[in-house]
């Protein structure tokens, strides 16, 4: 037992020697040529829905999907994601059928084979701003504006060691709405000196591709207008609308922690029977 | 089966029946109720049974996920989706199924683990090895193939990178690529090949794991001791002793899966698999799964030519060479004591090598520049050295504790100690009603 106890300690400090300069080296950030990104990690936020028993605050969804609709589904799809699933925010059935009518969306052929616009239906899905990714990049400087459907689950900045082991264990999930929120808040007007930023696009130290992005700041205080009194901030704006976007990408997850609950429960009294019964077995025998 | 004639006794003339027919009922009576184990075996022995578990619940759940994917590079990614969100529990389904991948691997890893340790690979058991090596090989070719189903960046562009390695075996590389992909790049033909053998190669699977359990039965499992069974005392009947110590396990197993498919599915995967395939845009970093970053590690390692073999070849070389060295394991360890119990060198290096390993697992998440190749080429080095040059080497030097004389005296021995707070006449022998 000795020998592997000292064998670890004498291995453990042989990797925290060759870990060490390694660590220190991705510390040292040089601000004129950042070499990774994003160059600042996003700030952990408190959020509704993180933990074993989050829930969706189902006022701030609709905050969100009002900023989404106003100003983000301008230029971004949210392909995957249809009306009627707006129940979850805690419409009703017909001010889901309202909301859709506001949209139009094409159907058909119709009889004489002609195809027709309508007002979009529950069953619909969000139409997309462009009508395919060719316009959606000509149309914004050659960077087609990605889809929102997933977004909340297709970012997150890198946790490095050994934050992803602590993960596991504070359950953390929420690296997309943190990206999204930092994303949104963290434009800054004059870039560090002597870093290049290129025509057309602006500065941002959080995005998580290079130093600067094809997307100009898109929110401002007072640009939507809140009605349940909520501040009409920028940094309000990004909540909401990250919060928003989590459940469009991950639409049962309260249904998933709940059924998760009750299934680790059941499976921690089951343990407990069964562990109980196996000692019951080997105690007939020395082993 | 092991331990000779069957003690199975037909006690109704429908089973007598059946029995003179086709002795199915008897060949599970022996082989899972009076099949008899070593009395001290402990939790690391349970991994076998985890993994027949886990391999059903694979299957279970990718029978039903396959009804609602389509494997076109089209409509694959919104199928994923639209079993994501429409389809009843298929979140759960889906989540069952990638995390429980993961959960595979992590089993199986911990039985290999296991294997190394106990010696478990030494005569007579070189065929259960290495049946064994050939199940972990098929799932390995299962899970990469599976990871390329959803469509998403990491799945294209890891099967373009994985099917790239076949390109630097001379002469018939390139054919094997593009037999591989139905063309001359990851496309629709690659999918639903993919697709397909996604589908089969689990069956074979379980084929091998038949052949696996049989030659398990023919030989006996090993125990912590490494001491072969001499006598009915060492042993102890698989129901109920082993059935119950085993299920124990799984449903302990089944709380850490639980926990990761409920609260955080998506810690083992990678983001970059939730934006669609692009072969356009290339991710920053492309890194395969976490069950084979240790390989990874291992190719990116060689970087310099060896005399006429280049660094691309030598690297495919290496990572094909890490998954080999397994398959003649039983004839590397040279020691005459099977468990690193009786073993404390072995035993040190032996850990070195898990912690070598998980290094390895760790830099191959890393981008291959600046110190990182440097320490994935020394942990590289320490991975081939254990195989090659401990295992040999060590088993001619060392000296080895003393071996208790069987099984019953190694237990009995352990217990001496707290046997004072047993009654008296604690059973020796197993239970005569068991």
């Amino acid at each position: 037992m000795k020998t592997i106890l000292s064998g670890f300690a004498a291995l453990a400090f042989v990797f925290a020697g060759l870990a060490g300069p390694t660590f220190a080296a991705e510390d040292a950030h040089d601000q004129a040529e950042p070499t990774h990104f994003p160059i600042k990690k996003p700030k952990e936020l408190d959020w509704s829905f993180a933990g074993p028993f989050g829930t969706y605050d189902k006022g701030q969804l609709q905050r969100g999907l009002k900023v989404y609709k106003e100003v983000c589904s301008a230029c971004h799809a949210l392909d995957l994601v249809s009306f009627r699933t707006l129940h979850d925010l805690g419409y009703s059935e017909a001010q889901v059928k309202a909301f859709a009518a506001e949209y139009t969306v094409q159907a058909g052929p119709d009889a004489s084979g002609d195809m027709f616009d309508r007002p979009a239906i529950p069953a619909d899905y969000f139409p997309a701003p462009f009508p395919n990714a060719e316009a959606a990049a000509a149309a914004n400087g050659g960077a087609a504006p990605p889809d929102f459907s997933l977004i909340a689950k297709a970012r997150a900045v890198e946790r490095g060691f050994p934050t992803f082991v602590f993960d596991v264990f504070t359950q953390y999930a929420e690296a997309g709405p943190d990206y999204i929120h930092a994303l949104l808040t963290g434009y800054e007007e004059t870039p560090p000196e002597g870093l290049n930023v290129p025509e057309g696009t602006y500065y941002n130290p959080y995005f998580i591709g290079s130093a600067s992005l094809a997307m100009a700041q898109p929110l401002f205080d007072d640009m939507v207008t809140y009605d349940d009194g909520s501040p009409q901030t920028v940094d309000q704006y990004a909540k909401d609308v990250s919060a928003f976007l989590m459940w469009a990408a991950e639409p049962h997850m309260e249904d998933r922690k709940k059924t998760g609950f009750r299934v680790i429960v059941f499976l921690l009294l089951f343990a407990g029977l069964v562990y109980l019964t196996k000692r019951k077995v080997w105690s007939r025998i020395e082993h | 089966m092991a331990g000779g004639h069957s003690t199975y006794k037909p006690n109704t003339a429908f089973e007598r029946w059946i029995d003179k027919r086709l002795p199915l009922p008897r060949l599970m009576y022996d082989s899972f109720v009076a099949y008899p184990v070593p009395r001290n075996l402990n939790y690391a022995y349970t991994f076998g049974g985890i993994l027949s578990i886990m391999l059903v619940a694979q299957i279970l759940t990718g029978v039903v996920l396959a009804m609602h994917y389509a494997s076109d590079t089209g409509l694959a990614f919104n199928s994923v989706e639209k079993i994501m969100r429409d389809v009843n529990s298929g979140w759960l389904l889906r989540y069952l199924h990638a995390n429980g991948a993961s959960m595979f691997f992590v089993a199986v890893y911990i039985h290999i683990f296991r294997g190394l340790y106990y010696g478990s690979y030494k005569a007579p058991r070189e065929l259960l090895w290495i049946l064994g090596c050939i199940i972990y090989l098929l799932m390995m070719a299962t899970a990469f193939m599976g990871y390329v189903l959803p469509w998403g960046q990491m799945s294209f562009w890891g099967a373009t990178v994985i099917t790239g390695f076949f390109t630097a075996i001379p002469l018939v590389g390139e054919w094997i690529q593009q037999l591989l992909l139905g063309g001359f790049a990851v496309d629709n033909p690659t999918l639903n090949r993919f697709f397909s053998l996604h589908y089969l190669l689990p069956f074979m699977i379980a084929g091998v794991v038949v052949l696996h359990v049989w030659a398990l039965h023919v030989t006996g499992q090993t125990n912590p001791t490494g001491i072969e069974v001499k006598s009915k005392t060492d042993t102890v009947a698989f129901t109920p002793y082993a059935t119950i110590k085993d299920s124990f396990a799984m449903v302990v197993f089944f709380i850490v899966f639980a926990y990761f498919v409920f609260y955080i599915p998506n810690f083992l995967g990678h983001a970059d698999n939730y934006i669609q395939a692009d072969p356009l845009k290339t991710p920053a970093h492309i890194v395969p799964e976490w069950y084979f970053l240790p390989f990874y590690a291992i190719l990116r390692a060689i970087t310099f030519n060896i005399g006429p073999i280049d660094s691309k070849l030598g690297g495919v070389l290496a990572m094909f060479g890490a998954i080999a060295v397994l398959f003649v394991v039983p004839w590397l360890d040279t020691s005459k004591v099977r468990s690193a119990v009786y073993r404390p060198w072995y035993r040190l290096f032996f850990w070195v090598f898990v912690l070598d390993s998980i290094f390895l697992g760790w830099l191959g998440s890393r981008p291959a520049e600046g110190t990182y190749v440097v320490m994935a080429q020394v942990a590289t080095l320490y991975y081939f050295a254990f195989f090659i040059v401990i295992m040999p080497v060590l088993g001619l030097l060392e000296t080895p504790r003393k071996l208790p004389g069987s099984i019953t005296e190694a237990v009995l021995a352990r217990n001496a100690g707290s046997a004072a707070a047993l009654p008296d006449g604690a059973n020796a022998a197993p239970d005569k009603n068991a």
